[in-house]
């Protein structure tokens, strides 16, 4: 039996508005390095392949939750020397921010953390709302993806604006860079124009993974051109079959070559060992405020989870996020008790066999897009 | 009358070639661990701070990426959040440019640093207007030159119009109530000639207020911003004289900010060489110039001034013949190049005349000779007179080798500074504005 991806998505005080209200939540905590270490290391305890940060330029627009979060890059590189394994993956905003400052900011996070970075461009619509903190953009939601589309191909362009042998230190001639292997990226769109290279070498990945949430065959197709894991959200296993046949077709029309896009669930999950106090849990928060999730939610005990997750996977997806709803305690049963019954079951990795993001994800590191494969043409 | 405390700061070597690459013990300038090395060493010697430079830009000569000096850095506030975890006291400072960044950001991800460090955070504050880094930023280089401090006053009021937009009880957290934040947590609204945003700022209020402000402006201008701003200003002066009036004169400009002489710290930039005995150590600085300044990077240099192509001269024979062409010049992204460069050029063909230098041994000289060599007593005492003569407060030291070019310092220098009196034995709070001895704002 194949093993399943397992990534958490870490936000907040878990996904739930009243999260944070909870009682084993820690809401005083929540701008500690402390709080966000725990969650890391009981992530890593659970071997998952790894964390999402979640990122917001301004506070949310419900009322009752937590209206204020630090930089997820800057989260994300806290945990770096904290772990030693798990794959740490923040998102950034994409209308707001400068795809130069985001990609020399994911290669440094894959340099600290020694090739465990990834990296999720976020262009939700609900960004729009934040506009007025930067007093100048006028973006209407239809051109949202393809400015995500152009920050993306900027980003991975300036990650292989270093070869991997850049640097020569040749005292002989004086020279510490082979200028012929750093490389202009002349990126010009009509959102976007960057002209590289990047101030820093490449990542030790070579590519971090790029990964994009989507819910629609524009998303999908942006995925297949710009990303490595896809973040889906069916609503069902049947609709899990219909998506995952959405995904594969999206990469046929934008023409997708070499690794097939890993597709994973997202799931909201409230979980308990006892029948039905999940259910409870999650009757009660939604009594203090009003949640709208973008994704299943389940509720039940792990080994329920566990069933759903074996089922849904034979509609084709590689693996899941699951968003816990309310964090630490959900985590904890996602990598206390979820992890051991899908190990028990053939379906979960026994220990890291692996050191890198894309190593855990079986991505190899990729060839870069600028260097000469015949080493004779140069001089 | 307490002795008067030194404060001392650690330069992450890095790029450009102060930095000696082909020594065997150069490690390399982008490897998370290099930066644990030199940090870790900056706090077990109870350093104010570590200090990371910023370039948005490769430079260039001659139309070509400049492949004779070390380059390729990683983003500051990535990797000081990185080193945080690896510290427990050090105090972490970014250089962030206020011209292709937006206010909000930025406040936000210096609040973030500090909330992660408890209180460890500094700015330096850096402006820029060119065109040719504007070339990797959406807003590209639109900013007038004149207008550089103008955009960067306005854009470090507006941060600290956000950082103050959650005061220290605005974070309520209580489950009971429901109540997360006050209901005006976060509010703001700034309009103005560079800004008009409003709207809610999304980072409680960092542990130190507001980080620590570093400035390294030295013009009127530059003086006049730090006077009214800053908490560090870090701009070099060679001497004890030079330094002396530099500190009277930027100190007098406080008071009509209504601050006090000592709310702001003067801490030069400064380079050292140490050695067992005061020739040795002239003779290991001798040979550092010379790793520092190579044949090939001495013929670059001169360039950069002659504003032409010089590789037919060779650069242990005599300056170029030839007149600097003063059009637009062949380096880019190197601010040191403008100016008057014709003046420069007559200056340096008297002083190579006048001593008989070839153009390496002319670069070596015009680039100046490190600040303090000598026996570890002796830099020591060279480091307590400057500041027991007000011509400095402290100093940002800035290695020559990465990463080992702190350990001899902290290990032989640092132990005479505390035996004096005039250096803490240990920290004695946890944020960096208690290190500096500036009060939360």
């Amino acid at each position: 039996m194949t093993e399943l991806h397992l990534a958490a998505a870490l936000n907040d005080a878990g996904w739930h508005p009243a999260a944070w209200r909870d009682p084993s939540a820690r809401p005083s905590a929540l701008f500690t390095a402390g709080y966000w270490g725990d969650l890391a290391a009981e992530a890593e305890r659970g071997l998952l392949d790894f964390v999402t940060i979640e990122d917001a330029l301004g506070p949310p627009a419900p009322p009752g939750g937590v209206t204020a979060r630090l930089d997820a890059v800057l989260i994300a590189a806290r945990l770096a020397p904290a772990t030693s394994r798990i794959g740490l993956v923040p998102a950034t905003v994409v209308p707001h921010t400068e795809p130069f400052h985001v990609s020399i900011g994911i290669a440094s996070l894959d340099h600290a953390s020694r090739g465990r970075a990834g990296w999720r461009p976020d262009a939700a619509p609900a960004h729009h709302a934040h506009a007025p903190h930067f007093g100048r953009r006028d973006l209407p939601d239809a051109a949202l993806l393809g400015e995500a589309a152009e920050f993306a191909e900027v980003v991975r362009r300036l990650w292989d604006s270093w070869e991997d042998d850049a640097e020569i230190r040749d005292t002989a001639t004086g020279r510490f860079l082979d200028r012929e292997k750093l490389h202009y990226i002349d990126f010009e769109g009509e959102h976007l124009r960057v002209r590289g290279p990047s101030i820093t070498p490449r990542p030790p990945q070579g590519q971090p993974p790029v990964t994009v949430l989507a819910d629609d065959v524009a998303g999908y197709e942006l995925a297949a051109r710009a990303a490595d894991v896809v973040l889906v959200a069916p609503r069902s296993r049947g609709d899990a079959v219909t998506v995952v046949a959405q995904v594969r077709e999206a990469e046929r029309t934008v023409e997708r070559t070499g690794e097939p896009l890993r597709v994973l669930g997202d799931l909201v999950v409230f979980l308990d060992a006892v029948p039905g106090a999940a259910h409870a849990r999650l009757a009660r928060l939604d009594g203090l405020a009003r949640a709208a999730f973008d994704a299943e939610v389940f509720t039940g005990t792990p080994g329920d989870l566990a069933d759903l997750l074996l089922d849904w996977r034979e509609a084709g997806l590689d693996g899941f996020r699951l968003r816990p709803g309310v964090l630490p305690a959900d985590l904890a049963a996602i990598t206390r008790e979820l992890v051991p019954i899908l190990r028990g079951r053939g379906a979960f990795r026994e220990s890291y066999g692996t050191a890198t993001l894309r190593g855990h994800l079986g991505l190899p590191r990729p060839a870069n897009r600028y260097a000469v494969s015949d080493p004779g043409r140069r001089p | 009358m307490p002795v008067k405390q030194i404060h001392l700061a650690a330069h992450f070597p890095g790029v450009n070639n102060t930095t000696v690459w082909s020594d065997p013990g150069s490690g390399s300038q982008i490897d998370f661990g290099s930066f644990v090395h030199l940090a870790r060493t900056a706090e077990r010697g109870k350093f104010d701070f570590f200090f990371l430079a910023e370039g948005l830009r490769l430079r260039e000569m001659k139309g070509r990426i400049h492949d004779l000096d070390v380059a390729g850095r990683p983003e500051s506030l990535t990797v000081l959040s990185a080193l945080s975890g690896v510290t427990a006291r050090l105090g972490l400072a970014a250089t962030v440019n206020s011209t292709f960044n937006e206010p909000y950001e930025v406040a936000r991800r210096l609040a973030t640093l500090d909330h992660l460090s408890g209180g460890r955070a500094a700015w330096n504050v850096v402006t820029s207007w060119d065109a040719f880094t504007g070339e990797n930023f959406r807003r590209g280089g639109y900013l007038a030159e004149a207008d550089r401090y103008n955009r960067a006053r306005e854009f470090l009021g507006t941060a600290r119009e956000l950082w103050d937009s959650w005061s220290g009880g605005d974070l309520v957290a209580d489950p009971a109530s429901g109540t997360f934040a006050r209901p005006d947590a976060g509010a703001f609204a700034h309009r103005g000639p560079q800004f008009d945003i409003a709207g809610r700022f999304n980072a409680p209020r960092p542990p130190q207020g507001r980080p620590v402000i570093i400035q390294a402006g030295d013009s009127a201008e530059g003086r006049e911003f730090a006077a009214a701003e800053a908490d560090v200003i870090f701009s070099r002066h060679g001497t004890l004289e030079d330094g002396r009036a530099f500190y009277k004169d930027v100190k007098s400009r406080l008071a009509k900010y209504g601050r006090r002489p000592d709310e702001l710290k003067i801490m030069p930039s400064v380079t050292y060489v140490l050695g067992d005995t005061e020739e040795d150590a002239a003779e290991r600085a001798a040979d550092i110039r010379r790793a520092q300044v190579t044949p090939q990077g001495a013929l670059a240099y001169l360039e950069g001034f002659w504003g032409r192509d010089l590789s037919g001269y060779d650069p242990d024979g005599p300056l170029p013949d030839v007149e600097p062409d003063l059009g637009e010049g062949v380096s880019k992204g190197r601010a040191q190049f403008r100016g008057d460069r014709s003046e420069t050029v007559r200056r340096w063909r008297a002083l190579a005349a006048e001593r008989g230098l070839t153009i390496r041994e002319l670069v070596i000289e015009a680039t100046g000779r490190q600040t303090f060599v000598g026996t570890p007593r002796s830099v020591a005492d060279q480091i307590d007179e400057f500041v027991r003569t007000d011509a400095a407060d402290g100093f940002v030291l800035v290695p020559h080798l990465t990463p080992t070019g702190l350990d001899d310092l902290v290990e032989h220098v640092v132990p005479l500074l505390q035996e004096k009196g005039v250096f803490r034995a240990d920290y004695t709070g946890p944020t960096l504005r208690d290190h500096l001895g500036l009060e939360a704002p």
